[in-house]
């Protein structure tokens, strides 16, 4: 701790920070642009200028940049000196010379860090009035709007997008007043971050283009506290809504998860929610071909109530609220309810909850990840499956920077000075994947394997760490030098995490990565000064698959079961909730079960191949249409809120199935379900702390979902009827459905949008941080389920073959692979139908050229698809990306084979185009 | 707009050139002595920029290829120097000071010559792609001012006529 003066008051502060933050951590106001709280500083705007005093006697000063200063011991500073504050003035007002008068056609206005800099500053008068400087935007694609006149060089943008996030297609370009931050040409900003600059920039030169289309100011939105369902990393987010439709989903801090940034998946996949495909009303229809009918929401009801009184099953999803998974097992019985994926990926869960209990391995938070500095990612396409992991993976590179910054003294925070020190020098992150990656500009080796030979060179490291651990049986050569040398670095390292995810549905090979952290972990105890744990994590595909998994612990039965009674018949109707069955098992079985000819009820937010065959179809709720509680990677349970009520038609799942009684208004409350469960289940009987209690933080007042600006309150329905109608109720949260009630100043238990007087824009998220990048005060951090056991468990055998035969992978897409947000536009503009990869040994061997078409033989069917010829790929290989649409079960059951189509130049063509929009930078030239 | 035009849209427009094997073989020599490919990024540049004059995107791409960069960091080093031309310019550049001790040396009047002699102002290029005119902040020559450097020759202490006699020459040399 040191002491520091400002304005004549003493602080405790840290002296490793520079006084721009220990400032703001004080919650003095001091203006700034570059600088931002995990990017750190470099001194590019002048905003934050301060005077500095050498000692007590010194009354002159001399004027600072607070962010490039350190908040060493004895500092004696002011803000509000009068040169100081002048000089802020005039900086602001140099800045804004160029800057157009355009805040009411300005996305960014009303939380603009600019307007609110610039009344901070108090340049209140624009005096310059001579021509300013234009520019032409570009066409950045789907997601991001490009405005370059709003811009004031901050560097911020660029700061992000490549250094801190890795892209390339983003410059700073020209220089002087007419610096330009854009592509030199125009098109798809490709970063998977890219949304985030809407929220760097602290300007309207970066803007949504998704809520752009649909726009309402910031205060004008309805928000609450979510958590984005896009894949199993539970980043933290504020979706905004107005008129009854959702307008965005924008980044909510957590400390320990997403931070400051979240993916494009979760920022853009919001509008699947108002997207043709929506189940908007139930349907039904009598028999398998008659078409379907709609019925009212009573009808509904009744019509559930009618089907499902025999003896039903239940399919729950881990794409679901852990509370409607709960009502649907209760609704039909525990001996009646199944998995609701694959039962590869059920057997993978199982390995996965067991490693999250195992002592002394960890599963890192995305900070923790951050942390490492050795990482070996095994199989995972992480940037594809769980996004914000890569992101975090990415930073873990960076520590090898930090050795060199603390041996060279130089401050942590001191950005542009540790990257140039640094130049290309990483930590270790080792790749083992069948295909090149995302990842590979920052990896430090990438070994193709295909997965059988990934499993075998994972036990050969495992041995390589502790001889105890099993040796596989085939190695040779390469794979001792290959392994020993992964071991040596895994060894080595202070921090080493493990990286990988059940993408490849292998439980083999969940069990070989639990192996090598379990070898670390027996090395550390007897060779190591590093006694922590060994970091260990599985990515996880859906918002509740761990949820889904520990709840199956608890009771149920995985899908073949399910699978099995369907085909026999042996019920009197089946629910399937939020499950497209197809995407979960192979067609024929698929067919085998609907030929049993049971009544099908499902319940979906969508419409989708499978729930075409029900019977009823009932519309049900999406994440941000009702509370819930959903289990990430780490088995942290963590709370969402419904933000809006959506037509009366639409239910959450658990609403429908807890209410036996059709007439009754509702079922029982998501809390309800909760409390009760927690109560009768040990292992969850953390969740009964999960939500701040529903009777309102503060006298009783519930907290507004609803700025205190909202506007068009008693007007807005005036198109329905001149009365002004009674706000919605919420009667299951803390949260009320308007703009009164206590507003959370400083306390973040439900806080989805900051705000704090003279911070409108996400600035103002450091009035409610305990200090700059700390925990929330009172934040939510959620709770963790799975306990880790006392005694450890022995290896686990796994009979590893090595593999030459042909053998087929899945491809994951970040835009397009999760079912739900590949039907918002958006992120349909990004996406691509099914192709399949190949290396270039194997296109020579089967005659298919690049951008060709190939035929795939399984041993139930066959498809064809445009093929691209790839450098990084494993031999032996096919990756095949399925859209949702290829049957990858069949792929995956036993033998295929490969056989090249003619060549036709309209196919060709048209591939080509489809291929121009994969961003896979290692694929062949098509010869002329 | 559906999304197949948004798509083709933004889909890049230029291909990369292929380089001259001269331009190869002088990158190749400036290769030798950084240790990092990234960093002969201006250097390349300026030789695309001897050989062709300019450096057009076409150009850009196939640098940037050549040293595995991104185009887009490229042409932020490309266009950050004003003596990088990211647009064609005449045979003869003529950068032409018009900094302080040029100017109370009357550059003015000179420059105001140039311009009505080739009919271009500051940034343009004469119709039949001879000349180009640009200015510059100092050529590091005030004791012989007004200045400007031409064809790799500074020519010192401009007057009307000797620019009359400039001009006259290359019209002799074309
Ligand atoms: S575009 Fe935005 S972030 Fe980038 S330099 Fe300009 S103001 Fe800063
Ligand atoms: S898709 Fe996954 S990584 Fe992306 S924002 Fe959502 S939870 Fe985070
Ligand atoms: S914030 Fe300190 S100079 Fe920009």
């Amino acid at each position: 701790m040191a002491k520091i003066s400002v304005d004549g008051i003493e602080y405790d502060v840290n002296p490793e920070n520079n006084l721009l933050q220990e400032c703001l951590s004080q919650g003095l106001d001091l203006p700034y642009f570059c600088w931002h709280p995990c990017m750190g500083s470099v001194g590019a705007c002048r905003q934050c200028a301060v005077k500095q005093y050498r000692n007590e006697e010194d009354k002159k000063g001399t004027i600072v940049m607070a962010c490039m200063t350190p908040a060493s011991d004895g500092s004696i500073i002011s803000i509000n000196d009068q040169q100081a504050t002048d000089f802020r003035s005039h900086v602001i007002e140099s800045l804004m010379i160029s800057h157009p008068h355009d805040c009411p056609v300005c996305e960014e206005g009303g939380e603009c860090h600019l307007q609110d800099m610039t009344q901070m500053s108090g340049h209140n008068y624009r005096r310059y009035d001579f021509k300013k400087v234009t520019h032409r935007n570009q066409n950045l694609g789907p997601f991001i709007g490009h405005e370059m006149n709003r811009c004031i060089a901050c560097y911020r943008c660029v700061r992000f997008y490549n250094d801190y996030a890795g892209g390339e297609d983003l410059a700073a370009l020209g220089s002087h007043h007419h610096v330009y931050f854009g592509r030199h040409e125009e098109g798809v900003l490709e970063n998977e971050f890219s949304g985030n600059l809407a929220e760097v920039c602290p300007t309207g030169v970066f803007t949504d283009k998704t809520f752009s289309a649909h726009y309402t100011r910031k205060w004008d939105l309805q928000t609450a506290p979510s958590i984005c369902a896009g894949c199993g990393v539970g980043c933290n987010t504020a979706p905004g809504e107005r008129y009854g439709t959702l307008r965005r989903v924008v980044n909510r801090y957590h400390h320990d998860i997403n931070g400051y940034f979240i993916c494009d998946r979760g920022r853009f996949g919001y509008d699947a929610n108002s997207s043709k495909q929506r189940v908007g009303k139930a349907l039904y229809r009598h028999g398998q071909e008659a078409e379907f009918k709609p019925l009212s929401s009573l009808e509904a009801k009744r019509q559930f109530a009618a089907m499902t009184g025999g003896d039903v099953i239940g399919i729950g999803s881990p794409r679901a609220t852990l509370e409607s998974n709960i009502a649907l097992r209760d609704r039909v019985g525990v001996e009646n309810f199944y998995a609701g994926f694959s039962d590869a990926q059920f057997d993978c869960l199982q390995e996965v909850l067991k490693s999250l209990r195992e002592p002394g391995l960890y599963c890192p938070d995305v900070r923790q990840i951050e942390r490492s500095d050795c990482v070996l990612v095994v199989n995972e396409d992480i940037t594809n499956t769980s996004a914000r992991l890569a992101l975090a993976i990415r930073q873990a590179g960076r520590n090898a920077a930090t050795d060199l910054a603390n041996e060279a003294r130089i401050p942590l925070w001191q950005d542009a000075a540790v990257r140039e020190l640094a130049q290309n020098t990483r930590s270790p992150l080792i790749i083992v994947s069948p295909q090149g990656s995302r990842l590979d500009d920052v990896a430090s080796a990438t070994h193709l394997l295909q997965l059988d030979n990934q499993i075998h060179l994972l036990q050969a490291v495992a041995h390589a760490i502790d001889p105890d651990a099993l040796k596989p049986t085939a190695s040779n050569e390469v794979d001792e030098a290959l392994s020993s040398s992964i071991a040596a670095q895994l060894c080595q390292a202070k921090n080493p995490c493990l990286v990988s995810g059940i993408s490849a549905e292998s439980p083999a090979l969940v069990k070989a990565c639990v192996n090598v952290a379990k070898a670390l972990r027996a090395y550390r105890k007897h060779n190591s000064a590093e006694q922590n744990p060994v970091a260990l994590c599985f990515a996880m595909p859906e918002a509740n698959s761990l949820g889904m998994a520990l709840l199956l612990e608890t009771g149920g039965k995985p899908l073949r079961a399910a699978l099995q009674r369907l085909a026999s018949g042996s019920a009197d109707a089946a629910i399937v909730m939020e499950n497209d069955l197809s995407l979960r098992t192979s067609q024929t079985a698929l067919a085998e079960a609907m030929a049993g000819g049971v009544p099908l009820i499902v319940m979906d937010q969508l419409h989708n191949r499978f729930n075409e065959q029900a019977q009823l179809l009932l519309p049900s709720s999406s994440v941000f249409e009702q509370h819930g509680t959903w289990i990430n990677y780490e088995g942290r349970a963590q709370s969402s809120y419904q933000v809006f009520r959506p037509s009366e038609d639409i239910l959450a799942s658990y609403e429908r199935l807890s209410a036996l009684d059709p007439m009754q208004e509702c079922g029982v409350s998501s809390e309800l379900i909760m409390q009760e469960f927690a109560r009768a289940n040990d292992a969850f009987s953390a969740l009964t702390q999960l939500r701040p209690p529903r009777v309102g933080i503060s006298a009783s007042l519930k907290s507004p979902r609803q700025s205190h600006r909202f506007s068009g309150r008693t007007a807005m329905h005036a198109q329905d009827h001149v009365h002004e109608s009674q706000q919605e109720q919420d009667r299951a949260s803390a949260l009320a459905f308007s703009m009164e009630g206590v507003m959370l100043q400083k306390d973040s238990s439900l806080m989805a949008s900051p705000w704090s007087p003279a911070w409108n824009s996400n600035q103002s998220i450091s009035k409610f941080q305990q200090e700059i990048n700390g925990e929330l005060q009172q934040g939510s951090k959620g709770e963790l389920l799975c306990v880790r056991q006392s005694t450890e468990t022995a290896y686990d055998a796994i009979s590893a073959k090595r593999d030459e035969k042909l053998t087929c992978f899945i491809i994951s897409q970040l835009f397009g692979s999760d079912e739900i947000s590949a039907n918002a536009p958006a992120i349909q503009a990004r996406s691509l139908g099914p192709y399949a990869c190949i290396g270039q040994e194997l296109a020579l061997a089967c005659g298919i050229r690049q951008h060709g078409l190939v035929d795939i033989t399984t041993q139930t069917g066959r498809v064809q698809l445009p093929v691209i010829i790839r450098r990084q790929i494993a031999p032996n290989c096919i990756g095949i990306y399925p859209a949702n649409e290829v049957d990858k079960y069949a792929l995956l059951l036993g033998e295929i084979t490969l056989q090249a189509v003619p060549d036709e130049d309209s196919h060709i063509a048209s591939s080509r185009a489809m291929f121009d929009h994969l961003l896979i930078k290692d694929a062949l030239a098509r010869e002329a | 707009m559906t999304n197949s035009q948004l798509i083709a849209s933004t889909a890049p427009r230029v291909q990369a050139r292929t380089l001259t094997e001269q331009e190869v073989h002088d990158i190749e020599h400036e290769l030798t002595l950084y240790p990092d490919k990234r960093a002969v990024g201006l250097e390349a540049l300026k030789i695309v920029q001897k050989h062709q004059g300019w450096v057009s995107d076409e150009s850009l791409l196939a640098v940037a290829n050549f040293l595995e960069m991104s185009a887009h960091e490229l042409d932020g080093v490309a266009t950050f120097f004003n003596l990088i031309f990211r647009q064609p310019v005449g045979r003869k550049v003529m950068l032409f000071c018009n900094s302080v001790s040029c100017y109370i040396m009357g550059c003015e009047q000179i420059k105001a010559h140039i311009s009505e002699r080739l009919g271009i102002d500051y940034g343009e290029t004469t119709a039949d792609g001879q000349f180009t005119l640009i200015p510059v902040p100092c050529l590091g020559d005030c004791d012989r001012a007004p200045v400007m450097l031409m064809d790799g020759e500074q020519q010192r202490n401009l007057s009307i006529e000797k620019i009359n006699e400039i001009l006259a020459e290359s019209a002799e040399r074309e």
